[in-house]
């Protein structure tokens, strides 16, 4: 749509911004004061300059929580998006069967983070737990709460059921706008399954995938609350990703100063990322536009 | 090109018959492929949520006593316990009222600025937009202490208007989003015939625009509602006792004599419900609102 050039428009725009401003700029320069100020307490602060970014740089705590954030983002995007165009693919079309197929795949979209976490930590207990009790009944040696691996598979296991849905609606959505026609000029070609999803199917889709990466990169990026209620980071600190040191940091330890140097730098690696992907968008959507 | 050769091939009327035809028998047989891949999927999503309501329906004894499937000693004690408790139902309550103030706060401001971005251009426009977009990908750990400060020091701290507010963060980038999205569906000839017969910009809004776009309303106030009653890490913060969300009050069922199982799925089940109520409404829209009204 063309739009008209109205600087007015920025009143319309006000209230947004205050709000924004007051819930986002004003706690964020709060973060910006404590990264350059060191305390010996007494609320008397002094000037440390970029010190805490220089020890956070060369923190091998922090180096190490970003690997295994890395390492779980990467983890889930890699299973979740083929996963979720599959079963997109698989989801009947319309009717009854189609509405509930998406009303039961919203569900774990709309439980309480922490009660998700609840759930997998109660399902996983090889005492009470449908998964972890079949597990120890068929031999398998199973315990999140000791065994690293186990951990990891079951914050993975739990993220992959948690989010999985949100891939395949949004690819669902993506797929059922492509016209019929496509289709039957594909058949007349006598295309192959894999040609009309590989050539039609998927960049048609591909704008709404990008949204789809987007969130989940950044939702899996800054997850705190689920990782936390199963394994409380543990065992040792095998499941402690960014956010979980960063709040063990800053409201356990309280240790202010390198807390919130960590918090910009955290912030800034999710924005640049997320910029990335953000242009990548805006680009296809013009593509698609002209 | 796809079209025309759609066009050129569908001209006559037999000749599409029999392409139609291969077609509805690759259908026929093709579902059952796909009802196998469907089934297992469900399946896999709602066995832990099967568990839980398995555990909150028995007692204590038998959850840690003996391993069933299903209760063989039903009980609704759980839920009794929750819903007569007020420190443990108001906790349902705080969740929302603070929900609601901020999808009502949320919407009051999104809807103009939305409407800004989806008709007019202007300076800084898009450099704003993804501004806004960067709240939605702040972490809420960054905020959490900036945010108990701050609320503490202007004595919001432990209401629920402060909860409501913090989630603007999120929410409110979230809410212009999605109806920025609807919005550029509804033709711009729209608003200019109203202006030419008369409309001010505000009755214009409310009269003609806001009911055109109830869909995109609903379905912003839902992602609202949605996010505000995920969120556990702000709101816990920001309460102590008496703007409790119901997600902190969980932690209460451990207690010295060990975990209480059964409130605790009694709890978690609750915690489902109001989602599950209203995604009925929204089914056909959700992907929409996820993709940010871009789909």
């Amino acid at each position: 749509m063309n739009k008209t050039v109205n600087q007015k428009a920025w009143f319309l725009i006000l209230p947004v911004l205050v709000l924004v401003a007051f819930s986002a700029v004003i706690p964020l320069m709060t973060v910006v004061n404590y990264s350059v100020q060191d305390t010996f307490g007494n609320n008397q602060f002094f000037w440390a300059g970029l010190d805490w970014f220089d020890d956070m740089l060369h923190s091998e705590r922090m180096w190490n929580a970003l690997g295994r954030q890395l390492m779980f983002s990467g983890i889930i995007l890699a299973i979740q998006i083929p996963l979720g165009i599959f079963v997109a693919l698989n989801m009947p079309k319309k009717g009854f069967w189609s509405s509930f197929c998406l009303v039961v795949m919203s569900l774990p979209l709309l439980i309480p983070w922490n009660v998700v976490g609840t759930i997998w930590q109660i399902f996983g207990r090889v005492d009470i737990g449908l998964l972890g009790y079949t597990l120890d009944a068929i031999g398998i040696d199973y315990n999140y709460t000791q065994n690293t691996l186990a951990a990891w598979i079951t914050v993975i296991v739990m993220d992959v059921w948690h989010w999985t849905s949100l891939v395949a609606l949004l690819a669902f959505a993506g797929l059922r706008s492509i016209p019929d026609a496509y289709y039957q000029a594909a058949k007349i070609d006598q295309a192959s399954r894999w040609a009309v999803f590989r050539f039609i199917e998927l960049p048609k889709i591909a704008g709404v995938l990008m949204i789809a990466i987007l969130l989940r990169f950044m939702d899996s990026f800054m997850i705190y609350t689920e990782p936390f209620v199963v394994t409380g980071g543990g065992p040792g600190n095998a499941t402690t990703f960014l956010s979980i040191d960063l709040v063990k940091m800053a409201l356990g330890q309280f240790d202010l100063g390198p807390a919130a140097a960590f918090s910009l730098m955290y912030f800034l690696t999710i924005m640049a990322i997320s910029w990335v992907f953000y242009t990548v968008m805006t680009t296809i959507d013009k593509r698609e536009g002209k | 090109m796809a079209n025309t050769t759609i066009s050129d091939a569908g001209g006559g009327e037999p000749r599409k018959m029999t392409i139609e035809r291969p077609r509805k028998v690759a259908r026929r047989i093709r579902p059952s492929g796909s009802m196998v891949v469907m089934a297992l999927y469900l399946i896999f999503l709602m066995l832990p949520i099967y568990w839980l309501l398995n555990m909150s329906l028995k007692t204590n004894a038998e959850i840690l006593g003996t391993f069933s499937f299903w209760p063989r000693d039903f009980t609704l004690a759980n839920y009794t316990k929750i819903l007569t408790d007020p420190s443990w139902y108001m906790g349902y309550v705080n969740s929302l009222i603070y929900v609601v103030l901020n999808t009502a706060i949320s919407l009051a401001v999104a809807l103009p600025a939305a409407y800004a971005f989806s008709r007019y251009s202007f300076m800084g426009d898009k450099h704003l937009f993804f501004w806004l977009l960067t709240n939605r990908m702040a972490p809420p750990a960054v905020f959490a202490l900036p945010f108990f400060q701050l609320y503490s020091s202007i004595g919001l701290f432990d209401t629920h208007i402060a909860v409501a507010l913090a989630h603007c963060l999120f929410n409110v980038p979230l809410a212009v989003w999605i109806l920025e999205g609807f919005m550029r569906g509804v033709p711009k000839e729209i608003d200019e015939t109203a202006y030419i017969d008369g409309y001010s910009f505000p009755r214009f809004f409310i009269k003609i625009f806001t009911p055109l776009i109830a869909s995109g309303i609903g379905v912003a106030a839902f992602f609202c509602f949605m996010f505000s009653w995920v969120e556990l890490l702000l709101s816990r913060t920001l309460t102590s006792v008496d703007a409790k969300p119901i997600a902190a009050t969980m932690t209460r069922t451990v207690g010295a004599a060990g975990v209480d199982w059964g409130v605790l799925a009694a709890a978690g089940m609750l915690t489902i419900v109001p989602g599950a109520l209203v995604i009925y409404f929204v089914r056909n829209y959700i992907a929409k609102g996820f993709a940010l009204g871009r789909v």
